[in-house]
């Protein structure tokens, strides 16, 4: 009873890739997919833990406000005056730019916290 | 006496002192609230909020905090050789000048851009500051802050090229570090008009520089190809010439999440520690040879790898996701002689003077802790916003710093 009470909640809160770290089923990972997808579904804690890594770490080489320094500005203006979108951006993020100093955060974030940041910066700062 | 009647009657007395000033030179010792040691001095970046925290070594306490210093992410100081004066560089490309006996800003300017670090001369009078957009570098008045040079840096492409690894050498000269074209500048301020020596295809990408602490050779590490790019200072002549060429042996290299930075102490004795780029490893280097002579595996990508003041101990943080992490190498037989965890976001480490102790930041905690650096007990635990960098006056008297 309890356990399942626990799926449930996280079946509308989590997503997918986060759960596979989290080591529940393939089948529940499945069902939730699409809904992960259209809208975020990461809780209140990981997106404040994104917003602090987006400002911090990624603001080692973008800027703490994002304005740019040894990579470029990742400010809304200029992402979509280069004609990125949340899919480009979010191949950038997950697989870095080989051969530049962009690295590849697919090992170290989700998919779903990955898609979450390319919205974010499209929207705001 | 409570702190600020301290700091009035101290600016009082100063007043007073400069009035009756010439005729009483030297015959009259002046009151003792009016020297206000600075020598154990140090300021706290305060990255967040665009304020830094002015601490004191041997109290080890939080003295003041000094505002509206702008965007400080990534920010660097250097100090007057009076050791009054901070100089910050801030990433909005403003340049302040903290005064830490007034504890307030002295003056302040923006300079267009984006500056990531800087140096003061081997005179104290002038500061330069290395710049990402547009890159270059632009040298200051260290009293006045009034623009003295703007050297755009302009590579051999024909391309503005962010600047990095600025450091001051003896001779008057400053040195920095072309990331886009590989390329390292010599500026010699020793005559009435300075001096550009340009070395080209230095190597891809330097991305940050060290000198040593005698100011002989200028090393600064590539991020687009495995080595290092050497100069020697007393033999200008000569060029640049590579170091541990290729030392990863065509392996994948792993992410690097934070660029390593040279700067700092990584000397010690006739070896070099070096962080790899790329390895989780300190790379060691004979400085008479200038080859490789062991490798450290370490917990994770080095950031900062510094030796303490006597060269003994080898400090090393790591960079995200792993940045909770201090490690502690014996810089003689090279084994690991300690494993700290602080907390999460241990961004960067400050020796004490001689070394007793060591300051480190821990981001996310908001905190700045101190430990023994003999036992590794921890001494001491300052609340501070978002620390980062950490700069100790002492400083102020060293090459490079
Ligand atoms: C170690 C330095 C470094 C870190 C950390 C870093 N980046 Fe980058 N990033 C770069 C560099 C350099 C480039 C430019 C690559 C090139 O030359 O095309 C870049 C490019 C990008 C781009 C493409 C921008 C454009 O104009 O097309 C995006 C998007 C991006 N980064 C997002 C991020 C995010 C999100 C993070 C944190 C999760 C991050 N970066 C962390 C160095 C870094």
């Amino acid at each position: 009873m309890k356990r399942s009470l626990i799926s449930q909640v996280r079946f509308t809160r989590g997503c997918p890739a986060r759960r596979i770290k989290q080591g529940l089923g393939l089948a529940l990972l499945l069902a939730s997919s699409t809904a992960c997808m259209a809208e975020s579904s990461l809780d209140v804690k990981r997106q404040q833990e994104l917003t602090y890594m987006l400002k911090h770490d990624c603001g080692s080489c973008h800027g703490m406000t994002l304005k740019g320094g040894l990579g470029p500005s990742l400010l809304p203006n200029t992402l979509s005056s280069k004609g990125h979108n949340i899919e480009s951006l979010s191949l950038i993020i997950r697989y870095g730019k080989p051969g530049t100093a962009m690295p590849p955060w697919g090992p170290v974030l989700a998919e779903e916290d990955i898609r979450w940041i390319a919205t974010q910066l499209l929207e705001t700062n | 006496m409570n702190r600020r009647i301290f700091l009035k009657s101290t600016l009082a007395s100063a007043a007073l002192l400069s009035v009756q000033g010439c005729n009483s030179l030297a015959s009259q010792p002046a009151k003792q609230e009016y020297w206000m040691p600075t020598g154990d001095l140090g300021i706290v970046i305060e990255r967040a909020d665009g304020k830094v925290a002015l601490v004191n070594t041997s109290s080890r306490e939080k003295l003041a905090e000094i505002e509206g210093l702008g965007d400080l992410s990534h920010a660097s100081a250097v100090f007057s050789r009076n050791e009054r004066f901070a100089y910050v560089f801030g990433r909005d490309g403003g340049l302040t000048k903290v005064d830490l006996i007034t504890r307030s800003i002295d003056r302040r300017v923006v300079q267009s851009g984006n500056s990531i670090g800087g140096a003061i001369s081997q005179d104290g009078k002038l500061v330069a500051v290395s710049n990402y957009t547009p890159g270059g570098v632009q040298v200051f008045d260290s009293e006045t802050l009034a623009p003295v040079l703007d050297l755009p840096a302009v590579g051999k492409d024909g391309q503005a090229s962010k600047t990095v690894g600025l450091v001051d050498a003896p001779g008057q000269r400053f040195v920095f570090s072309l990331f886009d074209s590989g390329e390292i500048w010599l500026v010699d301020f020793s005559a009435a008009e300075p001096k550009v020596t340009r070395y080209q295809d230095i190597g891809k990408q330097p991305y940050d520089a060290l000198i040593t602490p005698d100011g002989r050779y200028y090393i600064a590490g590539l991020f687009g190809e495995d080595g290092l790019a050497l100069l020697d200072l007393w033999h200008p002549e000569k060029g640049v010439r590579r170091i541990l060429p290729g030392y990863g042996r065509g392996q994948q290299r792993l992410p690097v999440y934070k660029m390593p930075h040279l700067e700092g102490w990584a000397i010690a004795g006739n070896k070099a520690f070096i962080p790899a780029v790329g390895r989780h490893e300190v790379l060691v280097v004979d400085t008479n040879t200038w080859t490789e002579i062991d490798r450290i595996k370490v917990h994770s990508q080095p950031v900062f790898v510094m030796s303490s003041p006597d060269g003994r101990q080898i400090w090393v943080n790591f960079a995200f996701p792993e940045n909770k992490h201090l490690q502690v190498i014996d810089s003689d037989n090279h084994r690991h002689i300690q494993h700290l965890e602080p907390g999460e976001g241990v961004l960067h480490m400050e020796f004490t003077p001689r070394g007793e102790a060591v300051w480190v930041s821990v981001r996310n905690n908001n905190e700045v802790q101190v430990f023994d650096t003999q036992d590794f007990s921890k001494l001491a635990t300052l609340s501070i916003d978002s620390p980062s960098g950490i700069f100790f006056t002492a400083r102020a008297h060293r090459i490079g710093l």
